[in-house]
């Protein structure tokens, strides 16, 4: 079997979506736990500060193509196999009744995807883009990404916006949390349940903290 | 012709070992020039096919169902039987060979009994080796269940789905072969006719079941390994497909047909529940490990179940046969459901079903599981939690089974059972090599009359089939095709195969032109009444002779006013089914004519105006201690040929479970 | 158990071959006793066509006592119907009532092509078989069958995974068309068995490779197969081909 055979099989495909699922699942948790920062009420200097040095380091911008990179990949992978498993049936039911076999959230990662996806590009050129241009465009300015944040989520409809894409990821995480290690044939009967449980509770505390941020901002709970 | 069984000289026990080291062989450069057909892909045509393809035979499969794994082999439920004695306690290729000539009232041909017990052991090892998930120990060793008939722990098993196990390890087997090239698999396709060339079998014309076309197919020996003829009642346990038509084209062609009458009538059934019934469910036999049989002892009773006291519940098997209790082989144990029932103790709705009741091994396995655990004197409801688990791991689909079928909980009342149609013990008549009487027709599995008698005893068919295809088949065919390796692969345009192919096309067209106004499934069903209450359980010869009228009558209404709708060059079921039911009304004739003619009671053969006091069947072995083997003289007639049966090792004796 | 009778409303995809585009028919059937099977009712409307000098429905049915596999109706969104961890021929009329109206599909998905009304082929189950789904053991090889002992709980797994019917539920039930379910019970069979070791790599890579050339889905985890699947095939089955086909893949010789 070569690599080729493996990653373009049904199962190789798969692996590749399940482990960037898991890097982007990891990535998750950085990317929480800094902006959790701002909770921290210092009017935004430890974020900042933590912000600046993610962006400066270069072992962190090297892994940021590995981000962005697992990223495309996932979505790609993700988008093919789509794609192929409507092809593969290609007269519809007249009558389905899932909900009687499969939750209605585990059939639905493509369209999660696809929402969490036009989030990302609402969300990097909302914070990401801007930092970039600081960092080449304007000969590493200042840059307060704690302000842009502020700014941003001063907006009802932004806030609304994200909102719609975290749940959308929370519906996502949580199918594929548990999903990747089964995927990569990281399920047993022991573990099943102690996976599912560790998927929800990720899920969970993830979405929660993400979704404090642009709450907090535009409640004006942090100043 | 006089029927010579070819069984080698010399000591029973050395027979089949003599034989193969005798035995012509084939050369592996010439097994590729040859060419081998086998119809039927069930236990023994798989594993002959398979078995012919690993020897480098060129191996064309054909079977009616999609796949060749939907075989109704995979349907049998209880388990495989070998003399294997890994449970110490004392069996031997002897006493499986005794027991199934004994299980079989004294009506089938030792020396393939024989051989039979000598390689049963072989089978498992087999089976073990293609992955067959058998029951096993904690010891991680196999498993063993005892079955009716016999006083030691030789069945094999895999939950209730043995047969479902062997077969896909045989199916496994054969796939093998198909991705090797060895084998080519025609599924979907039904067999017509055997083409006959200057006296051998060299071909079949067979049907596509999804264009409706006809195919002709050459092969240097035939094989059928078709399964039996129990749809003839209509219902049975049979799949709705099986079907006897492989096995009776080639009666017509020249193969004898023999014991026709021999009917297996398997004790528990699930009872018919009304008229729309198409089909009749096996619960397995191994349940009578562990139920009992029972029905009241008063006449109408109303009580349920469950409120009927012990003192008024007749256990009648054990209290007829004592020492093997509700074990007894299934002949008896349907005759004495049966007796019950039509003295009016039936119970249920119908009045024709009798009690299998867990509730005494519920509470036995309770206990012991609850002395597992340190607890001598558990209360009753949880010695009752506790044994429900047992028994649902030893049955628990076919206790799902049930439920699912009926609506009742067999668990918190007793199953309500009645006897079914199952086995067919008669067949096309083979020699020892498994060769009729036509050459280069072989026929395996339960197509062939040979291993069972009267009455096949439990677990034994899986062994046969299994027997045939992978050990027996693999010398014996050698024997014959060491003789044909001159023998050019005949061209299928050779006139044999034109006459035969416009024979069957022939009888499609007249079948079709008919346009009359009845539905095949009720010609069906009536056949099937006809042969049940006339040639079922009890037979006599006044009802035979009813019978027999009646069928002819019934055939030749077939023929003037079936109805079958659709094209002929189109997938379509009822031509099919038609074609099947045709042969169906042929056979139901003959086997009146054999019960008829054997005017003794003997295993699944019960004749009413022979038997005992006690009502058990009585042999005539003075005057029918021999096969009837019929040859096909054309339209309703036949010309009886009798092989004669020596016992050498065995003695027939009146068979008692006493 | 109460019986009762009902009047029923079916629809039922028509198609009379393979190349010919189908569409769904309207049937009534009558006095439908609770008792009987879903086929049996079949049998009752088919009867009642022929009389009427109509074609029948033709659909697959072999055993009847929910073990050969043939069968394959989807009915009311669901393969095999209603009933958990059935076969459409033992589901039971009981599962229904007086004027329901019950929509009857094939099974859908590329790989199983329509032959007729409501029969699929579903042969490519029996080339994925024929890719790797046995322990190549010539007839003759084997050793005594005691000579291997096997962990119990092992052996029942495997028994488990063996009891798959190839019905292809868990293909029409998936909203992917996957037959992960499936290849992985017959891998994990004898994967969980020391009599499939020698060709545990082989196998797995080539029987995947055959699933993926028939045109099946992949597999998105939604364990639709489990909930469906008539003899209760567990998805942990697809976990451990996933594990044994990543070990497969990454450790075979080719670069």
């Amino acid at each position: 079997m070569t690599w080729k055979n493996f990653f373009t099989s049904s199962i190789g495909k798969k692996f590749l979506v399940a482990l960037t699922g898991l890097f982007l699942i990891l990535f998750l948790i950085v990317h929480a736990s800094i902006n959790a920062c701002i909770f921290l009420n210092d009017n935004g200097d430890t974020f900042n500060a933590v912000a600046h040095f993610m962006s400066h380091n270069w072992i962190l911008r090297f892994l940021e193509i590995g981000l962005f990179a697992a990223l495309i990949l996932h979505a790609i992978q993700g988008l093919m196999v789509w794609k192929q498993n409507v092809a593969a049936r290609p007269i519809d039911y007249y009558v389905k009744k899932q909900n009687r076999n499969s939750t209605w959230y585990s059939r639905s990662m493509g369209i999660m995807g696809t929402l969490i996806l036009l989030f990302l590009v609402m969300h990097i050129s909302h914070f990401f883009v801007g930092t970039k241009i600081a960092l080449y465009a304007e000969h590493d300015a200042p840059h307060d990404l704690y302000l842009e944040m502020k700014e941003v989520f001063s907006k009802g409809i932004w806030v609304a916006l994200y909102m719609v894409g975290l749940i959308a990821l929370f519906w996502h995480l949580f199918h594929g949390f548990q999903s990747a290690f089964h995927s990569l044939g990281l399920d047993h009967k022991r573990y099943t349940s102690l996976l599912r449980a560790a998927g929800t509770g990720y899920s969970i505390i993830i979405i929660i903290l993400f979704a404090l941020m642009p709450l907090s901002f535009y409640f004006g709970w942090i100043h | 012709m006089a029927l010579d069984a070819k069984v080698p000289q010399g000591e029973m026990d050395k027979k089949w070992t003599d034989y193969k080291g005798h035995v012509k062989l084939v050369n592996p450069s010439n097994k590729r020039k040859l060419e081998v057909i086998v119809v039927g892909t069930g236990l023994a045509g798989a594993s002959a096919a398979a078995s012919l393809g690993e020897m480098g035979y060129q191996v064309k499969t054909f079977c009616f169902q999609d796949s060749p794994r939907r075989a109704h082999s995979i349907a049998a439920q209880g388990g495989i039987n070998a003399a294997k004695n890994y449970q110490n306690d004392g069996d031997s290729v002897f006493r499986l060979f005794y027991d199934t000539v004994k299980g079989g009232d004294y009506r089938s041909r030792e020396a393939n009994v024989y051989r039979l017990a000598e390689v049963s052991a072989a089978i498992i090892d087999q089976c073990v080796a293609q992955g067959v998930p058998f029951a096993r120990e904690y010891g991680g060793l196999l498993s063993n269940r005892s079955f009716g008939g016999v006083q030691v722990q030789r069945t094999f098993y895999a939950a209730g789905q043995t047969g479902q196990q062997l077969l896909l390890g045989a199916y496994g087997a054969l796939e093998r072969q198909v991705a090797l090239g060895n084998v080519t698999q025609y599924s979907r396709h039904e067999m017509l006719d055997v083409v006959m060339i200057d006296g051998k079998a060299r071909g079949i014309i067979a049907r596509d079941l999804v264009s409706g076309k006809l195919e002709r197919h050459f092969g240097h020996a035939v094989l059928l390994c078709t399964g039996g003829y129990g749809n003839v009642f209509y219902l049975s346990t049979n799949a709705m497909g099986s079907n006897v038509t492989a096995a009776w084209k080639a009666h017509k062609k020249g193969a004898y047909f023999a014991n026709p009458c021999y009917t297996q009538i398997h004790p528990t059934c699930i009872p018919l529940s009304g008229d729309h019934q198409s089909k009749l469910t096996l619960m397995s036999e191994s349940l009578r490990n562990d139920g009992r049989i029972w029905v009241p002892k008063n006449l109408n009773e109303t009580r349920k179940a469950n409120d009927i006291p012990k003192d008024d519940r007749d256990y009648y098997l054990e209290r007829r046969y004592p020492a093997f209790g509700n074990l007894v082989p299934r002949d008896v144990a349907s005759r004495a459901a049966k007796e019950r029932c039509d003295a009016g103790y039936g119970v249920g709705t119908t009045k024709m079903a009798v009690y299998l009741d867990f509730a005494d091994a519920i509470k036995r396995y309770g206990r012991i599981e609850a002395g597992k655990a340190g607890n001598h004197h558990p209360a009753e409801e949880e010695t009752i939690v506790l044994g429900k688990k047992v028994i649902e791991e030893k049955y628990g689909n076919l206790f799902e089974m049930y439920e699912k079928i009926t609506g009742e909980n067999p668990y918190e009342m007793p199953m309500r059972i009645y006897p079914a149609v199952h086995y067919t013990m008669g067949g096309l008549w083979v020699d020892y090599e498994l060769m009729t009487t036509s050459k280069g027709l072989y026929c395996l599995g339960e197509a062939n009359f040979s291993d069972h008698g009267a009455n096949r005893l439990g677990a034994s068919a899986l062994m046969q089939g299994l027997a045939d295809g992978y050990f027996v088949i693999p010398y014996t065919l050698g024997n014959y095709l060491a003789d044909e390796i001159r023998t050019a692969a005949i061209p299928t345009t050779h006139e044999a195969f034109e006459q035969a192919e416009n024979a069957v096309n022939e009888r499609i067209q007249k079948m079709m032109g008919i346009k009359g106004t009845e539905s095949v499934e009720n010609f069906h069903k009536r056949l099937g009444k006809i042969m049940w209450n006339k040639c079922g359980m009890a037979r006599n010869a006044k009802d035979l002779q009813e019978a027999m009228v009646e069928i002819r009558q019934l055939r030749k209404e077939f023929w003037s006013n079936v109805r079958i709708p659709g094209e002929i060059n189109e997938c379509n079921a009822e031509l099919d089914k038609a074609g099947r039911v045709a042969d169906f009304l042929e056979l139901g004739e003959l086997m009146c004519i054999d019960a008829l003619n054997r005017a003794e009671s003997c295993g699944g053969h019960f004749r009413e105006e022979s038997q005992t006091e006690e009502g058990e069947a009585k042999r005539n072995d003075e005057l029918f201690s021999f096969v009837s083997a019929w040859e096909y003289k054309g339209d309703s007639t036949w010309e009886l040929h009798k092989e004669k049966l020596e016992f050498e090792i065995v003695k027939p004796t009146q068979r008692s479970y006493k | 158990m109460e019986h009762y009778n009902m009047n029923l409303t079916l629809k039922v995809w028509k198609q009379k071959n393979a190349d010919s585009k189908g569409k769904f028919e309207t049937f009534k059937v009558s006095d439908i006793s609770s008792e009987m099977s879903f086929l049996e009712m079949f049998d009752v409307l088919n009867e009642k066509l022929i009389e009427e000098g109509k074609e029948p429905i033709a659909f697959d049915h072999d055993c009847r006592e929910g073990i050969c596999g043939a069968c394959s109706m989807y009915i009311d969104g669901q393969p095999h119907g209603p009933w958990a961890k059935n076969t459409t021929c033992q589901l039971h009329m009981r599962a229904f009532h007086d004027g329901d109206t019950i929509v009857v599909e094939p099974w859908r998905s590329k790989a199983f092509p329509v032959i007729k009304d409501l029969m699929v082929d579903r042969a490519a189950f029996d080339r994925i078989i024929q890719a790797g789904g046995y322990v190549s053991v010539n007839t003759g090889n084997a050793v005594d069958a005691n000579s291997l002992p096997i962990d119990k709980s092992d052996a029942d797994a495997a028994f488990a995974a063996a009891a798959c019917i190839g019905c292809g539920a868990c293909v029409a039930a998936c909203k992917n068309s996957s037959a992960m379910l499936f290849v992985s019970a017959k891998v994990a069979q004898l994967s969980l068995l020391p009599q499939g070791e020698p060709e545990r790599r082989t196998r797995v890579l080539n029987m995947v490779t055959q699933m993926d050339k028939e045109g099946f889905g992949n597999c998105s985890n939604t364990y639709a197969c489990e909930a469906e699947c008539p003899k209760g095939i567990s998805v942990l089955n697809i976990a451990r081909m996933n594990r044994e086909y990543m070990h497969a893949g990454l450790s075979a010789d080719e670069k």
